[in-house]
């Protein structure tokens, strides 16, 4: 019924949809490790980066602000914020953190921190040793939990950045556990 | 581009076989193959969804006449945005212009009918299925879709409404249709040319039409995986947009503007085509420079993959990307006008008379031309984050669409209209309704510019006071469009029905294998093929 003609050359014209719709799935890991390569997402790193202090030098001529925020996303009302607002420090310092977290409901919730960092360029500099977001936590309830944040800015962040904003955002996860 | 000497006579010609009665009417539309059928069924589908979206446009306006809360809830105004948008782009311009490539371009490049004629049918009659999918969301609980057309997440995923499954499974549908009707333009238009009709001898209608299904099967397919992605998201417990779970919001848009960006080329080089088969004939001039308009086309349909990134500015992405893209967007304007400058070159000491196909043709390069203007604009980074989802982004891409692809459309039907049903439409009303809507429009589309460089946001049902003046002017020049456009509805059905009787030919400069037919053209055409010069 079909010229052999056509039958080839809609095979070839179907494979491309196919192959096109494949690609659309495959946006996702590209994207996933362009951003992560480049450093251009504003993302922090998800795995603790170890901090060796005779290895990396302190910029001792240098100090940087550094400013945390903190923000529920819909549909949660924890108390959530860190103990200090601001911190100025030598990139190359390690710096320790403390965020207060309190699940104020009467039942037990899993919640995940996601971090941002503004302006994005600085992301790929700071480097985290301990958070408390690189897992779900689960706070029983009313219960109270400090949670840990230790990190340094590397020395070789531009020098034209002089404050570093890093924002939380609290989800609530339970449902997903 | 070419004419024909001599053609074949057609075989003992014969209509449509119908059956008795109701069911034989259902019948002989519902299993047609006939490309001239479907090409009216596609027609005729786009005609009512555009007083269907248009009437939704008013509702819009009715509620933007004054500020405040007027007469519409505030849901029921973001379901209109969306579905306005949703059904103007895969209701009306890609039907109509798929439409039109089922009547014109067998009988262009003297072919017998689509390469696919079965494959074809079906292409059609998704579509019906698919609109009912979608329009049944409004009557769901909880509403219909009310994040916009471009659907974005976590609009889309976590607060949507149930019904947005339906929205979801209607866009498959409709991908699918579209991507076998466009493999079937393919396969007509490389494969079924008559002998002597080489590539470069093609209509250029015909061409737009081939680099415009090329780019519908690169991109159709992404939507799909997009919203795939964004159902797995809502019931399959996945992450791909929500931060929560290692997903990322960007990425949606990302994926949505991979598509997005070439499928607002989809719904224009079509209109290209037309307006560079509308003026030659009006300017009694062929086509100037028509390798540069092929070469044109094909830059314009490439460069629309790497310019995706200017919707999202504000999204902070890296600098970088930001220039290459500012500057990629840019270059689009150079292959634009090329364009551009040639349809002037047509016209140029050509001896053009202006019936009604030709004055939309006119009022397309002119009116097109600013909303290309401002879309520059829109492209200079600093810049667009004054303009980002305000009223200037609504006046822009209405632009290039109203103005543009609509008027393209309407200068399409009234040039092969008389040729479709051997009737000449009236001229007189055909003018009256070309004056009024060339008028309207820029009532309704001009100051959208200004409340948006003076601030108003766009999609919110209500604005501050100051705006109010300029909403005034642009809900009244809706309502002048809006109600418009029956002039052009009683002129089709009247045409349709009756009237002058048309020559082959139609129009004094006409060229091409269609205005060799009769007008109306025999049911089956061009079954011996055409011998070409």
């Amino acid at each position: 019924m079909i010229s052999k003609k056509n039958m080839r050359l809609v095979t070839i014209l179907a494979a491309i949809v196919l192959g096109m719709f494949a690609f659309g799935f495959a946006l996702v890991p590209i994207y996933n490790s362009l951003c992560k390569t480049l450093g251009i997402n504003g993302k922090t790193n998800a795995t603790a980066i170890a901090y060796d202090p005779n290895k990396v030098k302190v910029a001792v001529d240098r100090e940087v602000t550094v400013e945390f925020i903190t923000t529920n996303n819909a549909g949660l009302s924890w108390p959530f914020y860190p103990k200090t607002r601001k911190i100025k420090i030598h990139p190359g310092k390690m710096a320790t953190l403390v965020f207060y977290a309190e699940n104020n409901t009467d039942h037990l919730m899993t919640v995940q921190a996601i971090p941002s960092v503004t302006p994005g360029i600085a992301a790929k500099y700071l480097k985290k040793t301990e958070c408390f977001c690189f897992a779900r936590q689960t706070l029983n309830a009313h219960e109270a939990m400090d949670m840990p944040l230790l990190f340094h800015l590397d020395p070789a962040l531009p020098d034209e950045i002089k404050t570093i904003t890093l924002a939380y955002t609290l989800f609530d996860v339970t449902s997903h556990t | 581009m070419s004419e024909t000497l001599v053609h074949g006579d057609e075989h003992e010609a014969h209509g449509p076989e119908q059956g008795k009665g109701i069911l034989g009417f259902i019948k002989r539309w519902l299993f047609t193959t006939n490309h001239k059928d479907i090409g009216t069924l596609y027609l005729l589908i786009a005609l009512a969804s555009f007083f269907l979206a248009g009437a939704m446009a008013l509702l819009i306006r009715v509620e933007l006449f004054q500020p405040g809360h007027r007469f519409v809830d505030p849901n029921l105004f973001n379901q209109m945005t969306t579905f306005h948008g949703l059904i103007m782009l895969f209701g009306v311009v890609m039907p109509a212009f798929t439409g039109l490539a089922n009547w014109q371009i067998p009988m262009m490049i003297g072919a017998p009918d689509m390469a696919l004629p079965r494959l074809n049918n079906w292409s059609f009659w998704i579509l019906p299925f698919a609109f009912s999918l979608l329009l049944s969301t409004l009557f769901h609980k909880g509403g219909g879709p009310n994040f916009g057309w471009t659907m974005y997440a976590p609009l889309s995923t976590t607060y949507a409404p149930p019904s947005t499954d339906f929205m979801i499974f209607s866009v498959h549908m409709l991908g699918i249709s579209s991507i076998m009707g466009s493999i079937n333009i393919i396969a007509t238009i490389l494969n079924m040319r008559a002998p002597g009709m080489t590539m470069m001898k093609m209509p250029i209608f015909v061409w737009t039409w081939l680099i415009t299904a090329f780019l519908l099967i690169a991109i159709m397919p992404v939507l799909a995986g997009a919203v795939t992605m964004m159902l797995a998201d809502r019931h399959f417990g996945t992450s791909f947009f929500e931060a929560a779970g290692g997903g990322d919001p960007i990425l949606f848009q990302h994926i949505f503007w991979f598509f997005g960006h070439p499928e607002v080329y989809v719904l224009i080089l079509p209109a290209f085509g037309v307006i560079s088969e509308i003026i030659p004939t009006f300017s009694r001039k062929p086509l100037f420079g028509y390798s540069f308009m092929v070469y044109a086309t094909v830059s314009i349909a490439l460069m629309s993959f790497i310019v995706w990134v200017h919707h999202m500015f504000t999204t902070g992405v890296p600098l970088g990307a930001e220039l290459f893209f500012m500057y990629t967007t840019m270059l689009i304007a150079v292959p634009t006008g090329i364009k551009v400058f040639n349809w002037v070159a047509t016209m140029f000491k050509g001896a053009m008379t202006f019936e009604t196909p030709m004055l939309f043709a006119a009022a397309f390069v002119f009116l097109f031309t600013i909303g290309g203007f401002t879309g520059l604009m829109l492209a200079l980074v600093p810049a667009d984050y004054q303009y980002q989802d305000t009223y200037f982004v609504v006046g822009h891409f209405h632009y290039v669409l109203v103005p543009g692809v609509i008027f393209s459309l309407l200068g399409a039907v009234y040039y092969w209209l008389p040729k479709w049903t051997g009737h000449m439409y009236n001229e007189a009303l055909g003018k009256w309704h070309f004056w009024l809507s060339a008028i309207s429009v820029n009532i309704t589309f001009f100051p959208m510019h200004f409340l948006g460089l003076a601030g108003m946001p766009r999609r919110i049902p209500d604005y501050a006071l100051q705006f109010t003046n300029f909403n005034v002017i642009i809900s009244i020049g809706a309502f002048v469009f809006g109600f418009s456009q029956l002039l052009f509805l009683v002129n089709v059905i009247k045409t349709i029905r009756g009237g002058k009787k048309a020559t082959a030919r139609v129009w004094e400069g006409a060229h091409g294998l269609e205005w060799t037919l009769p007008s109306p053209p025999p049911y089956h055409s061009f079954v011996t093929p055409p011998k070409i010069d």
